[in-house]
């Protein structure tokens, strides 16, 4: 696959709430059993750090399963985990376009592809 | 193409707006219903909607596994009542025969006793705050129209508040709902600086119609939080002040929070001149609580309240949100007051960005669905009303425990028949739920209408109705009950399982049969209608189904107080006897308490009781919500209880330490009360001394009949048990489910069954019997 077309996943973890909307979708999407995940959050924390001062994060990580829902871009629609994510902190896209967002904000993360196709034969 | 129906390669693709069941409150996820020979097979979001924008939660994306799920009960059944208890006892019957069973007794009970002793009980948050009513008042003409949870400790006391202090409907955050294009980049949104969100989490709960994540839409933006909570929530740990106070105790720093404001001259001058009703004796009440008073008593550093009462009162607009943690204390009525005079004292409520207001017709809805066509003599005879005008005057209700009370004794009359409409008493809303389970075995015949066998159902029903779910069938969805209406949707039936009926059509069918001048609607379209039109909205509800998204959100009017739009004779004003805001309530004096907010503390204390303290030394509060579940239900569904598969008791890992416990341990929780069994969660969001226990659990895999831990083992989990029966504040709202003590020790081990989730689905032989 040529360089500008690799796919990335770009993820707001200032804003990940931990819903698992991601994850169930995902989930749904390969007909995955209990221990078996798509995409997974991660949890940094709660760590106190002060009186009121916690630091607490949701980092939502893609396994060899996600193949970024190319057939659903391909058919005009959007990725799962993003459409449902309750907080919209996941786009999918041109890992090069994704990249160019990074910018200044605080607390991206951004995801290059993970296999070359999934083990997993999506049901929808 | 139609708006709401089409094929989409082998999928028949139905556009539906959800709510409950399965459960969840009106947060409106519209979803496109993916339907394969004839049954759901998935759902996706829905994009066109303006609110949700095409999220779903997880409850909602489960739909298929819960709609198909073999514990589905889908046919009508009955039960002997002499086998009450016994699950093997149960036979399929048609809905003709159910339904001349209910109408038989209904008759016998009415002729022999009259129609007061029927009794009805109702669930939280679901879409039947119309179809109970109705049912009660006009079907089975009781006036006893039950809310079975203790001292109505949920949403009726903030709700009945707001029609005594502001002569309001429910207040709510402004986000945006009434721009649908553009939402909160329209020129005409005025985005809050700050939002005061007070004893709620509404991520997880997306409480009465508000969609939790809208709040992270606006932080985003730059909204920031002030959060109130015993717990360091996530939102927490993004706030700009965090007050982690002892649970029950809220009233204090409120009152502080005023007296700040009010002491460094940071209030609206303009609104409190106009439109406060005895500003100044408020004003002297909360110069009784001094920062360093409340703190002694709240916990929260005195410095911190200072800060943050000078952050809301100086950065406007300020958006305020609350949750049931209010009314589950027996302070809560003066905890709802006071929250509400925050937002007045610094000229937040109803301006654009701040609170949000229901107009005055859209107050509790006392005279709805049938209670003024009750004759006056059946209407003085509801339970509880006469000593409790301040539930009875803007819930259309029961006192909850008098209620109880009178299955167990008979007095003021006996109850002879009971009609449950998705509530799963006994693991859910009650307390001493033991106690409950015995008094339901007195009426001589108790209807259940619900999705599963449910504990309750399970010990006491003998009749069954199986009720439809989302997705099956047509309904409409609204937020707060009508009270404050954001946005209206019309649900639309995708398929039909087994002979399942809504609960509207159960209503109507019911209506039509024991009362039918009283049922004028021809059918359910015409019904939904008339209730439509009810909300506000012109046009069928058909037109709504094929309208381009299927939801609509009315304009909102801001400053109605100003127009004349917040009265009943249209002057300007508050619908309140004073026409003003009454931080001094002229109905608690009249009631008998006292017309200004103050502080009381938990029946159940380290202060109040520091006996029983040493016995109980944790200050136990319970009912932290779940992203898997409502209240009781869902923990059948095997991905949600893959994430959250134990009821979890959480604690400080300082306790946790000393008492030699780690996380993942089973331990009992006891008090004087009672006792229960849950896991440990060791984490730093609790205080230490502070333990959180969740509540609304029992075991599906454990099957209906009592092997020792109750129906499903709902005695083993159940966190209800530790909390007492007639316990509430004098106006007759608010139980300490949130402010209770209690101890916490080792226990040998867990439930007595497989270590893991079961994965069988077969544990219900009568519902899989039924296919």
């Amino acid at each position: 696959m040529a360089e500008d077309k690799k796919m990335g996943m770009l993820i707001d973890y200032e804003y990940c709430t931990g819903c698992h909307s991601c994850e169930v979708s995902c989930k749904q999407r390969f007909d995955l059993d209990s221990d078996d995940w798509g995409i997974k959050v991660a949890e940094l924390g709660p760590w106190q750090h002060g009186e009121t001062d916690f630091e607490w994060d949701y980092i939502p990580m893609p396994t060899e399963t996600c193949d970024m829902c190319k057939d659903r871009i391909a058919a005009g629609k959007i990725p799962l985990c993003q459409q449902h994510c309750q907080s919209f902190v996941i786009e999918v896209g041109p890992v090069a376009e994704l990249a160019a967002k990074m910018g200044s904000k605080k607390k991206l993360v951004l995801y290059s592809e993970t296999c070359e196709a999934s083990r997993k034969k999506a049901l929808f | 193409m139609s708006n709401w129906k089409w094929q989409e390669g082998e999928y028949e693709v139905v556009r539906t707006c959800t709510w409950s069941p399965p459960g969840e409150h009106p947060v409106g996820w519209s979803v496109l219903l993916y339907i394969k020979d004839g049954k759901l097979h998935h759902v996706e979001g829905d994009r066109k909607n303006p609110l949700t924008q095409g999220r779903v939660s997880i409850k909602f994306l489960e739909l298929p596994a819960y709609n198909n799920s073999p514990e589905r009960i889908i046919y009508p059944m009955k039960r002997d009542p002499q086998y009450r208890g016994d699950n093997s006892k149960w036979e399929r019957i048609t809905w003709d025969e159910a339904y001349d069973m209910i109408e038989k007794e209904t008759r016998r009970v009415q002729k022999e006793y009259g129609p007061e002793s029927i009794m009805t009980f109702i669930g939280t948050g679901r879409d039947l705050w119309h179809t109970v009513p109705k049912i009660t008042f006009s079907a089975f003409e009781s006036p006893n129209f039950n809310y079975p949870h203790n001292g109505w400790s949920c949403y009726g006391p903030r709700s009945s508040i707001c029609v005594y202090v502001l002569g309001a409907g429910y207040p709510e955050l402004d986000y945006a709902t009434a721009f649908p294009e553009k939402r909160y980049e329209d020129p005409d949104y005025t985005l809050s600086k700050v939002a005061l969100v007070v004893g709620k989490n509404p991520l997880v709960s997306n409480p009465d119609g508000l969609f939790g994540h809208a709040l992270v839409d606006m932080m985003k933006r730059g909204t920031e939080l002030i959060i109130v909570d015993p717990r360091a929530t996530w939102l927490a740990s993004r706030a700009k002040y965090f007050l982690q106070l002892r649970p029950g105790t809220d009233a204090a720093l409120y009152l502080s929070m005023c007296n700040v404001i009010i002491d460094e001259d940071l209030y609206d001058h303009e609104f409190c001149d106009n439109w406060i009703y005895g500003f100044n004796e408020f004003a002297d009440r909360c110069r009784e609580y001094k920062p360093d008073v409340a703190a002694a008593i709240t916990g929260v550093n005195a410095d911190l309240i200072r800060e943050a009462a000078r952050y809301w009162a100086t950065n406007k607009p300020g958006s305020m949100t609350w949750g049931l943690a209010i009314d589950q204390k027996c302070n809560g009525i003066q905890t709802a007051t006071l929250v509400l005079l925050l937002c007045a004292i610094t000229g937040n409520l109803d301006v654009p960005g701040g609170v949000l207001l229901g107009a005055s017709d859209r107050e509790a809805p006392t005279s709805w669905w049938g209670w003024d066509e009750l004759d006056p003599e059946i209407q003085a005879k509801r339970i509880g009303a006469a000593e409790y005008p301040a539930v009875s005057t803007a819930c259309s209700t029961t006192q909850p425990d008098m209620a109880m009370d009178a299955i167990m004794t008979d007095k003021p009359y006996p109850i002879k028949m009971t009609f449950t409409m998705s509530s799963n008493p006994i693991a859910c809303p009650v307390a001493d739920p033991q106690m409950v389970s015995k008094a339901m075995l007195r009426p001589d015949f108790n209807v259940f209408a619900d999705l599963v066998m449910t504990p309750s159902a399970a010990a006491y029903g003998d009749l069954f109705l199986p009720v439809a779910s989302s997705g099956e069938k047509d309904g409409l969805v609204g937020t707060h009950y009508g009270a404050l209406t954001l946005f209206v949707a019309a649900c639309v039936k995708g398929v039909q399982t087994g002979e399942c009926k809504s609960d509207d059509e159960i209503m109507l069918d019911l209506g039509w049969r024991l009362n039918p001048s009283k049922f004028p609607w021809k059918d359910l379209h015409e019904f939904l209608t008339w209730e439509l039109n009810g909300y506000g909205i012109e046009g069928t509800f058909d037109d709504l189904v094929n309208s381009e998204t299927g939801f609509v959100t009315p304009p909102y009017e801001y400053e109605k107080y100003a127009y004349g739009l917040q009265t009943w004779n249209g002057e300007p004003g508050f619908g309140t006897p004073s026409g003003q805001v009454e931080a001094y309530c002229q109905r608690f004096a009249e009631w008998g308490d006292d017309p200004l907010p103050y502080y009381e503390e938990p029946p159940y204390s380290p202060v109040s009781t520091p006996d029983l303290a040493e016995k109980y030394p944790f200050v136990l509060t319970t009912g932290a919500r779940s992203w898997s579940y409502f209240h009781s239900e869902q923990r059948h569904i095997e991905r949600l209880r893959d994430l959250d598969p134990w009821p979890t008791t959480e604690m400080n890992p300082a306790d946790a330490k000393r008492l030699g416990l780690k996380d993942g341990d089973w331990v009992y929780l006891t008090n004087m009360f009672g006792k229960c069994r849950q896991m440990l969660k060791v984490t730093p969001i609790v205080k230490p001394g502070v333990v959180m226990a969740k509540h609304g659990w029992w075991y599906p895999e454990k099957g209906p009949d009592d092997g020792g831990a109750g129906p499903f083992g709902v005695w083993d989990a159940n966190i209800n048990q530790l909390v007492p029966h007639n316990c509430y504040g004098k106006l007759g709202f608010g139980t300490p489910f949130k402010c209770m003590i209690c101890n916490v020790e080792k226990a040998e081990g867990g439930p007595d069954f497989d270590a893991a989730w079961p994965k069988s689905n077969n544990y219900l032989e009568f519902a899989t019997n039924q296919r």
